[in-house]
């Protein structure tokens, strides 16, 4: 929450330097005496986590960046040549691909703690908004970043990917075949559109770390939200300094993480992706099953399940469009789902479940029950938002609420 | 034995003394990876050595081989080249130093002697590179200028070089280097 700042510079420099550029006074402000609610449990720990993750891919993807070539005779093979003869190459290399996997995987969590505990509803929506353009931009990055490796599933997901605007052509002849050209610099994927694939996706993360200063600056006017979803009221009592009540607790849990990161990084590295793309890209052979990475399965899923080209596209752009409204499209007049009613915790872990469902789903083929069951899915997640949402807060008293957070945690 | 306890120092210290050297040695740890994948891997280090065959070269010839990225000039000398830098006093030297790449490279000195290897005088063996600001000297192609000395001219900057490679005036500060190489045969050697 927004705070008089109580930095004291105690040096001469450090006074020099307060009244010319405030940087200290900041960090200060923000990492040391920010007040932050005291009854924060583990699933706030996913902010300091993802910024965990984004620091290393940056610094892995920048190693990864000295040692490859994007071009289509060679990518493949720097990679290779990387990993097999390059000092820590394989350490680097699977750091940046199963931190892909671990970013995904926090983000995922950060994202279902926002859904549960309300943390988007006034006044943070602006902060929510940000968060869905930096998933936005994970998933353009995600994406790019596997294209560069120039496996055969690489070059089938990106040749998938780009002809989502084909469908365009449905609307108006030739528009959607021309954007398409646009995107690859060719009428196919070549090696014109490796080479903006890898621009782009050097690119991406920095506008990322912006996306995030802002999210984090959007986060310091309102303050954390608090698993009562009652707002400070009384900092004295209901807050605690973010150091070292909040570095210490991140800390413990960062660790907690990195363990398990190492578990998959060292001893199943290649778990998460597939042995398709060990293949190098063949313009001439389609993989049989092709199919991304664990972590677009369930956008996957809802591309298959629409019996249109334009209609699957549609339906899973919407899925991610829907989340910048949802701020608005909830009524409830209570935040956290802990004081919601039943049917909200039932709604709430059936769309967990449904999302799941359709990350399973989003890795069979399209024929027979799995594209129903998809509809099905696809359905609930979509009536969660659109209908549950503005219908369940109508019905929601504001009484299950507790007073304040020193009330709920006495 | 007694043990006084400092009222200072509480069990919570040695958790956080403990907690900070883990962290810090496990990011010391975690920094070597990231600059060890700078440094040369295995797959540069094993061009490290190359083999060159000197029997196409003929007394008053000069090749240019690639070694390390460098070029690595090979002349096979006259008689005439040979007597002109071994009746050169080392006095006269600017750098008296035979500058053999390896642990004498700043010690032996810089005679005709020192400059080749024993029974194989009429070889000369260099780094093509000028020792004034890296440059790649004139002298190896017939009608390229050999400088006062008879051996290698640099345009760069003047450094003119005699027919041992040795420095003899100009800004260059050092006698060409002279890479570690060994005559596997009479008429081959290898480089590194």
């Amino acid at each position: 929450m927004s705070h008089h700042s109580t930095y004291q510079p105690s040096t001469g420099f450090t006074r020099w330097l307060d009244s010319r550029l405030p940087i200290l006074r900041f960090v200060d402000d923000t990492l040391t005496t920010f007040p932050t609610p005291k009854n924060l449990n583990y699933w706030w720990v996913f902010g300091g986590i993802l910024a965990v993750c984004l620091a290393l891919q940056i610094v892995t993807g920048i190693i990864m960046a000295m040692h490859y070539a994007p071009n289509t005779l060679v990518a493949f093979d720097t990679i290779e040549k990387f990993v097999r003869d390059g000092n820590f190459g394989w350490l680097m290399r699977y750091m940046h691909a199963v931190g892909a996997t671990m970013f995904f995987f926090a983000v995922y969590i950060h994202m279902g703690r926002g859904l549960y505990y309300g943390s988007y509803m006034a006044p943070r929506e602006i902060l929510w908004i940000i968060g869905v353009l930096i998933f936005l931009a994970m998933m353009a990055t995600a994406f790019m970043g596997y294209s560069l490796v120039w496996g055969n599933m690489s070059l089938w997901a990106v040749t998938v990917i780009t002809n989502f605007f084909q469908s365009l052509d449905t609307i108006y002849q030739g528009l959607g075949t021309t954007l398409v050209e646009w995107i690859r610099g060719d009428f196919s994927v070549s090696n014109v559109s490796l080479n903006r694939l890898y621009s782009l996706h050097y690119l991406v993360p920095f506008i990322i770390v912006g996306l995030v200063v802002l999210h984090v600056w959007a986060l310091h006017v309102p303050g954390n939200n608090n698993p009562s979803g009652v707002e400070v009221q009384n900092p004295e009592t209901e807050t605690l300094p973010f150091h070292p009540y909040y570095t210490v607790k991140d800390g413990y849990a960062i660790a907690a993480f990195l363990i398990l990161f190492a578990f998959i990084l060292f001893w199943l590295p290649n778990y998460f992706s597939h042995p398709d793309n060990y293949v190098t890209a063949d313009p001439l052979s389609t993989p049989a099953h092709i199919t991304p990475e664990w972590y677009f399965l369930a956008f996957y899923a809802l591309l298959k399940a629409v019996p249109s080209q334009l209609g699957g596209v549609v339906a899973m752009f919407a899925s991610i469009i829907v989340l910048f409204f949802v701020p608005w499209l909830d009524t409830s007049p209570v935040k956290s789902g802990k004081h919601r009613s039943f049917i909200f915790k039932l709604a709430f872990w059936m769309l967990i479940f449904s999302f799941l469902a359709l990350s399973y789903l989003g890795a069979k083929s399209p024929e027979g029950w799995y594209v129903w069951l998809s509809r099905v899915f696809m359905g609930y997640y979509f009536a969660y938002f659109l209908l549950l949402l503005p219908l369940m807060g109508l019905f929601q008293k504001t009484s299950q609420q507790p007073a304040s957070i020193e009330k709920s945690v006495s | 034995m007694s043990t006084t306890l400092d009222e200072n120092v509480n069990r919570r210290d040695v958790i956080h003394i403990a907690a900070a050297a883990v962290v810090g040695v496990g990011a010391a740890a975690f920094l070597w990876p990231l600059i060890d994948q700078m440094n040369p891997d295995a797959s540069t280090l094993s061009f490290a050595s190359i083999e060159v065959d000197l029997s196409p070269i003929q007394p008053g010839q000069a090749i240019t081989v690639m070694w390390r990225g460098k070029p690595v000039f090979i002349r096979n000398r006259t008689p005439e080249e040979i007597k002109a830098s071994q009746d050169t006093k080392l006095e006269d030297l600017p750098d008296p130093i035979a500058r053999v790449l390896g642990p004498d490279w700043g010690s032996a000195p810089g005679s005709d002697e020192g400059r080749t290897k024993k029974g194989h005088e009429n070889w000369l063996v260099v780094i093509g590179v000028c020792t004034h600001l890296g440059c790649i000297p004139k002298g190896q192609k017939a009608g390229e200028p050999k400088g006062e000395f008879g051996g290698w001219f640099c345009t760069c900057h003047g450094s003119q070089y005699d027919t041992a490679a040795r420095i003899r005036k100009g800004p260059a500060p050092r006698n060409l280097d002279i890479p570690p190489y060994n005559f596997m045969t009479d008429t081959k050697i290898k480089i590194g």
